[in-house]
């Protein structure tokens, strides 16, 4: 080689417009005798052009509402927490729920919260069969529990009491979120069935979302956001049952 | 705070450009951009005054990319979800096909690699730039950039000899 000799480097260089004018030259007049770098020099270009005509009308595209909102932080149009539920509970009663769902999946899809619902899934899959051990911290010192899992989750936790419908606190561990800490406390009825509840903050903060609904494994889980904290609540029953019991949590989370 | 607003709505179009690119698809493409604007605006005060602000919010996607790639997010069914791909239609059948060809072999490629070649080809980023975006050093940006365009130079080229819809996909 001669003191023509070409960098792999330089001739991405080229491509991209990224060489010093002084080289450029230099570059052209190496290509010209080598013809097969020159030809990939060619379809690097080529490539950048089509990527650019094949991806830049989506510039042109006028960005959907909810990205718009998320850019600003702004929530949607406040409302007093008792209409908030009725809301909730409205749209969940109108319509069916397949109806609203839908709807719900294709707006509000968020892979993140998703994946928050799964990660909810698989805590109450590990812990709820537990026997020995389900929870770090029992009902019994319930005061001490809620202390310090709002210390480490960041934020005043409220535990629900669901005694209405016949559950009762088994108590509650911290968990390692995606995030970071996340807060797992469980419940259990006479018969010996288990749901948990799985509490974040922070993630999607300013944030409300409805109520969604997913199922993997045979778990049914609600999950939703409000204001600082995301909720999941998974167990091994029925939609409908399962409906009952969010709808309990949340409206006690908002009294 | 009004000033603030303005510059993320203004990142928004090309966010969603790089994000359709990267995904392939239009709805978890805006849903990779919803989740950046959202841990940006969380993450705000981290920003240092001053410096680029959208190589800061590529920053922020790459990481929430990365992660949701990681959790595997498809992991929970949803029965409802009969999201398919839908790229957009250019001027003529030929055209959509051979650019169909394109996005086809832009999703072969590794996630490293498809960054790298976004961030350079299509966001038009410096190596330094896109190192910067993805954290590693300028030397693997080079690398990741000749494989890249390598292995889309070949099956660009192995898909040009079957007939249209056939493609050889690796």
């Amino acid at each position: 080689m001669s003191e023509l000799a070409v960098t792999e480097a330089e001739l991405h260089a080229h491509v991209d417009g990224l060489l010093p004018e002084a080289r450029r030259a230099e570059v052209e007049e190496y290509l010209a005798t080598h013809l097969e770098d020159a030809q990939r020099v060619r379809d690097w270009r080529e490539q950048n052009a089509e990527l650019r005509s094949w991806f830049d009308p989506v510039l042109a595209e006028s960005a959907p509402a909810r990205l718009r909102r998320a850019a600003t932080g702004s929530r949607k149009p406040p409302l007093l927490p008792a209409l908030r539920f009725a809301a909730v509970v409205g749209w969940i009663a109108l319509g069916g729920i397949a109806g609203w769902f839908l709807h719900d999946y294709r707006i509000e899809k968020s892979t993140d919260t998703v994946a928050f619902a799964h990660r909810a899934v698989v805590a109450h899959i590990v812990y709820a069969p537990e026997v020995r051990h389900p929870v770090e911290v029992g009902a019994e010192q319930e005061a001490h529990l809620v202390a310090w899992l709002s210390k480490r989750i960041g934020g005043n936790l409220k535990i629900p009491q669901l005694a209405s419908l016949g559950y009762h606190l088994v108590g509650g561990r911290l968990l390692p979120g995606n995030q970071g800490p996340v807060a797992q406390f469980m419940f259990q009825d006479g018969s010996g069935q288990r749901l948990t509840l799985y509490v974040r903050n922070g993630a999607a903060e300013g944030k409300e979302t409805a109520f969604r609904y997913a199922q993997e494994r045979g778990i049914s889980v609600f999950y939703w956001v409000d204001g600082r904290f995301g909720y999941a609540i998974s167990g091994e029953i029925n939609k409908d049952d399962l409906l009952r019991v969010a709808n309990v949590v949340y409206q006690q989370l908002n009294p | 705070m009004e000033g603030r607003d303005r510059d993320f709505v203004q990142h928004i179009p090309r966010l969603r450009r790089y994000a359709r690119a990267l995904t392939g698809d239009r709805s978890r493409a805006d849903d990779l951009v919803q989740d950046t604007l959202e841990r940006a605006l969380v993450k705000f005060h981290l920003w240092r005054p001053g410096s680029d602000l959208r190589a800061w919010m590529f920053t922020i996607m790459h990481n929430v990319y990365i992660n949701q790639v990681r959790a595997g997010a498809s992991a929970v069914v949803s029965p409802l979800d009969d999201e398919t791909v839908q790229p957009a239609i250019r001027a003529t059948q030929s055209d959509r096909l051979e650019v169909l060809d394109l996005q086809t072999a832009l999703l072969s490629l590794p996630e490293d690699q498809r960054e790298v070649l976004l961030l350079v080809g299509l966001e038009q980023m410096t190596y330094d730039e896109a190192a910067g975006v993805l954290n590693v050093p300028i030397g693997t940006v080079m690398s990741r950039l000749s494989r890249a365009r390598e292995r889309l130079r070949m099956s660009l080229k192995s898909g040009a000899q079957h007939p249209a819809g056939l493609k050889v996909v690796k």
